[in-house]
């Protein structure tokens, strides 16, 4: 079984990713990057990340998502974050990322808030 | 409560993360540590033998990654060594910094300082790595 499964759906303009598993160093961080890259050369440029179902994450899945944002952020696109856990949630507080991301509790407050 | 030490050399490799942390959970499980310290405890673990693998060994598969666990009736010490150049720690960015909250590495000692109650860095010229982290009951 994959380290890290993403589940893509459209929701309209937005392109949601259910994740689930874990992004760590090698094959979870990997994954979210391809994955990332495909949508941007497919033009999709709203992003939501379901990470409801990551059940850890560590420093390098962490710079993933940074590198993500801001890969996105590029393209002028938008990239948006949804039920993170509380161990995420804690991790994002204390490196200060919490003030970076957008992140929602709520997907349908997450669609709309993409404009 | 006796004293445990169970020791451990693996290859440089990616993989060898996993491994470490699989075989630390279950030597922490058996200390009586609570979830939220275990939690910790492998979040740190993970971020040294990351360090270890990349910056220290270089992913060179002839040297190993040896780590060291301890269990007292006070603490859970965890030892990683390389066979590294060695680095200075305190030269180390802080990644909270708003110049720095953007980058994409860096966080690895952050964390480990973040989860651990005392963390140190034993450097020998030529001799490798050591970092020690102690987690108290």
């Amino acid at each position: 079984m994959a380290e890290l499964n993403i589940n893509e759906r459209q929701a309209g303009d937005v392109t949601v990713l259910d994740m689930s598993g874990k992004i760590t160093i090698g094959e979870g961080s990997v994954s979210l990057r391809t994955a990332i890259r495909r949508l941007l050369e497919e033009g999709k440029k709203r992003i939501l990340l379901n990470l409801a179902g990551v059940s850890y994450i560590d420093s390098s899945g962490i710079g993933e998502l940074v590198s993500s944002y801001t890969a996105i952020g590029k393209e002028n696109g938008q990239l948006k974050l949804l039920n993170l856990t509380q161990k995420l949630q804690d991790l994002l507080t204390i490196t200060k990322l919490l003030t970076v991301f957008d992140v929602y509790e709520s997907e349908a407050e997450a669609l709309n808030s993409f404009k | 409560m006796t004293v445990e030490t169970t020791e451990l050399s693996l290859p440089s490799r990616i993989d060898t993360i996993a491994t470490a942390a699989a075989a630390v959970a279950e030597f922490v499980g058996r200390s009586g540590l609570g979830d939220d310290a275990a939690f910790g405890i492998d979040l740190a673990l993970r971020e040294a033998v990351t360090n270890a693998v990349l910056h220290g060994n270089r992913q060179d598969e002839d040297k190993t990654v040896d780590i060291t666990l301890k269990s007292s009736p006070d603490a859970v010490e965890i030892s990683v060594h390389d066979h590294g150049p060695g680095f200075n720690p305190e030269k180390v960015p802080d990644p909270t910094v708003q110049e720095n909250i953007l980058k994409t590495s860096g966080r690895g000692i952050f964390f480990m300082r973040s989860f651990m109650d005392e963390v140190d860095w034993l450097i020998r010229p030529g001799g490798g790595t050591t970092v020690r982290m102690l987690k108290r009951r």
